[in-house]
């Protein structure tokens, strides 16, 4: 298949807001796609992030901002003039056609000749590998082949943009991993511009070029996974990318971009992600696999928390562990020999590992941050 | 070697219980609960039906001797005398227009009244409204509203509109009303709960595609309701097609609306011919069941699987 000869520079989307009811679903959105990109719109449930594709596709009218491509609004558009290809969380294939019927639809309605229509969906079938499927009907494959389906009739149109909403999240995990590989391959050999929703932030990480990470229909951060992963811009961003230790301390001192921390049976140097002053209430983030435990036996520094270990995990290449610091904080840690639940441990970590965070979430993900990342 | 292997293998069958196996084909205690049902269905059904047809079979003296054909001569009656026949086509020319439209309007009121809007329910509950108020309200609501001294005609001589009062009641036109009002009800009711169905994101898919509402409507939506209205046509064509009292009340009994009922209504109380009674009876079923399997002949040609909605 030929790379889409529809194509356009950038995609700009300008305060984009949408609003159910005087309930927020999404506010202020702004974001400056190029052309090839692959974007992940991350964040839990509820957070907007469907909401924001849906009002890109046209199923949904925005109620502030607007959507442009090369400087031209589209979001006054009907849908089906977007020329925008959707992948639904339900595959959204229609049942009584079969699987080349299913990939030709969007061809047809196009109005291409019948041979270029023929020619395009076997490309699509075989892009997808379902050349052997071809007339069972959606109902008789399996939900992977489904999956594929929903990808190939979305695709064989060369769209200029491609919207996927959580489009794995029906599938088992051996399963998601293989459409995972499947739909970055597809990515990088067609060069399609994505947009794709996921709360799954492995799923962001691995897939997209650039994260937009959402909460409650805000914009908390955008950037490459690199960034997000080690510079997660506030705790909720910590929180979601694998941060799993998050803990209310206060401060006690601070050094230049260092800061002591203290509270809950810890005290350790950490890194001011966000700036903190001396007995302010903070969030510290840690990464389990940043815990490092140490032993019973080695001395005892300042920065090493005490803790009992609750309960052990065996993860293949590793023990997950929780413990229980001397004032009843419990603490995630990654540990490579098996503890004994009711022993002792130590545990460290490195202070550019452990981030400072201010405990509300308000005011962040300030327009400066945004465009540094832009 | 192969002896032994059957004999353990028959034992192997025969040492489960009779109950055992019979409950593994549904055979069970829980059967009973089938019993009212059944006897039900025996007295008030079956026994009668039966009844009925053998009556048929027992013509009056007077009609043997005026169209032959021994124990068939009600039947012979039925074709040739074509003032009973003539019936099946009046009945027809009634049930089949009154059920395509009411399976017609219906499907646009019920897409418009999917989407959520103020007054919906308000909406809702007027259309279906007429589903309780019975066939002889109907059709005195009819003649007090549309009779020639109606409201509507008075109101529109007095208003110098027309100068004759309008025909509306007393004819073909008063029954159509009269099964519209009642009819529509249904149709919209079964054709809302199909339509809901069918998974919206379907329409969503078609719509990035680049399908216009025509084509969704044509290419997504009809073919997937398509077998639900022809459940709804044959529903309503039934209710419509077994139409008495509105023929009677609202229509013109001895003319245009000369429905099959009533044929059969009058060989009952005023010729006593209970024989040729129930002969109208039975080929009114039969008329039915031509046309529902034409219509389900239809319908084997459609898609029927899931629709990936609720329904």
């Amino acid at each position: 298949m030929t790379r889409s000869t529809n194509t356009f520079d950038t995609l700009e989307l300008k305060n984009v807001g949408r609003s159910f009811g005087g309930q927020n679903a999404l506010v202020d959105l702004n974001l400056r796609v190029r052309a090839g990109e692959f974007i992940a719109l991350l964040g839990p449930s509820g957070c907007g992030k469907s909401t924001a594709l849906n009002c890109l596709a046209g199923l949904l009218p925005l109620t502030h901002g607007e959507i442009l491509i090369d400087g031209k609004r589209i979001d006054v558009l009907p849908s089906e003039k977007r020329d925008f290809g959707m992948v639904f969380q339900n595959y959204a294939l229609f049942p009584h056609l079969s699987v080349e019927k299913n990939i030709a639809f969007g061809l047809q309605m196009r109005n291409l000749p019948k041979a270029e229509v023929t020619r395009r969906v076997a490309d699509g079938l075989a892009l997808v590998k379902l050349q052997d499927q071809a007339k069972k009907r959606p109902g008789q494959l399996s939900g992977g082949q489904q999956q594929r389906v929903a990808i190939a009739r979305a695709v064989v149109l060369e769209p200029r943009l491609v919207l996927m909403d959580e489009p794995l999240s029906n599938l088992d995990a051996k399963l998601r991993l293989e459409m995972r590989t499947e739909i970055r391959r597809l990515h990088q050999s067609l060069g399609l511009t994505t947009i794709y929703v996921t709360h799954d932030q492995e799923e962001a990480l691995s897939l997209a070029d650039r994260l937009v990470v959402l909460r409650e229909g805000r914009v908390q951060q955008i950037g490459t996974p690199e960034q997000l992963h080690n510079n997660p811009t506030n705790w909720h961003v910590a929180d979601f990318m694998g941060y799993r230790n998050i803990v209310d301390l206060e401060v006690e001192s601070v050094v230049g971009d260092l800061a002591r921390v203290t509270g809950r049976g810890i005290s350790i140097m950490a890194t001011l992600a966000q700036t903190a002053a001396v007995g302010d209430t903070v969030r510290l983030a840690i990464r389990p696999s940043d815990l490092v435990v140490t032993g019973p036996d080695t001395p005892s520094g300042r920065d090493a928390i005490q803790a009992t270990v609750n309960v052990v995990e065996y993860q293949g290449r590793e023990f997950a562990v929780e413990v229980t610091t001397t004032e009843g904080q419990n603490l995630y840690v990654h540990a490579y020999t098996a503890l004994l639940p009711g022993s002792t441990v130590r545990l460290a970590v490195d202070p550019s590992r452990a981030l400072v965070y201010r405990s509300s979430l308000d005011g962040v993900a300030a327009p400066r941050e945004l465009s540094a990342v832009r | 070697m192969m002896t032994s292997a059957t004999h353990t293998g028959s034992r192997a069958r025969g040492s489960a219980s009779l109950r055992h196996r019979l409950a593994e084909r549904g055979v069970d205690t829980k059967l009973l609960l089938l019993v009212p049902a059944i006897v039900f269905a025996l007295l008030l059904f079956v026994y009668p039906f039966a009844y009925g047809i053998g009556l048929t079979f027992q013509p009056l003296a007077a009609t043997q001797e005026q169209w032959g054909g021994g124990f068939f001569a009600n039947y012979v009656a039925f074709f040739k005398d074509a003032f009973i026949f003539d019936s099946v086509w009046i009945t027809l020319r009634l049930a089949l227009p009154a059920a395509l439209f009411n399976v017609l309007v219906s499907i646009p009121i019920a897409f418009k009244l999917r989407s959520k809007f103020r007054g919906k329910r308000m909406l809702q509950t007027l259309l279906v409204l007429p589903i309780t108020l019975g066939t002889v309200l109907t059709a005195q609501g009819l003649l007090i509203f549309a009779g020639r001294q109606g409201w509507l005609n008075r109101f529109l001589l007095e208003n110098g509109i027309i100068d004759q009062p309008l025909q509306l009641v007393n004819n073909y036109l008063g029954v159509m009303l009269s099964l519209i009002i009642s009819g529509f009800p249904f149709a919209y009711l079964l054709i809302s709960s199909y339509l809901s169905g069918i998974d919206p994101s379907l329409e969503a898919a078609a719509k990035t595609l680049g399908a216009n509402w025509k084509q969704r409507f044509r290419r997504i939506t009809l073919p997937l309701l398509a077998p639900g209205l022809a459940t709804t046509f044959i529903l309503t064509f039934v209710l419509a097609f077994s139409v008495f009292p509105s023929a009677r009340l609202v229509g013109d009994a001895s003319g245009e609306t000369r429905v099959l009922a009533l044929m059969a209504y009058r060989a009952f109380s005023e010729q006593l011919d209970y024989s040729m009674a129930s002969t109208i009876a039975i080929m009114m079923g039969v008329v039915e069941l031509i046309v529902i399997a034409f219509v389900f002949l239809g319908r084997s040609f459609l898609y029927k699987g899931s629709t990936g909605g609720k329904g």
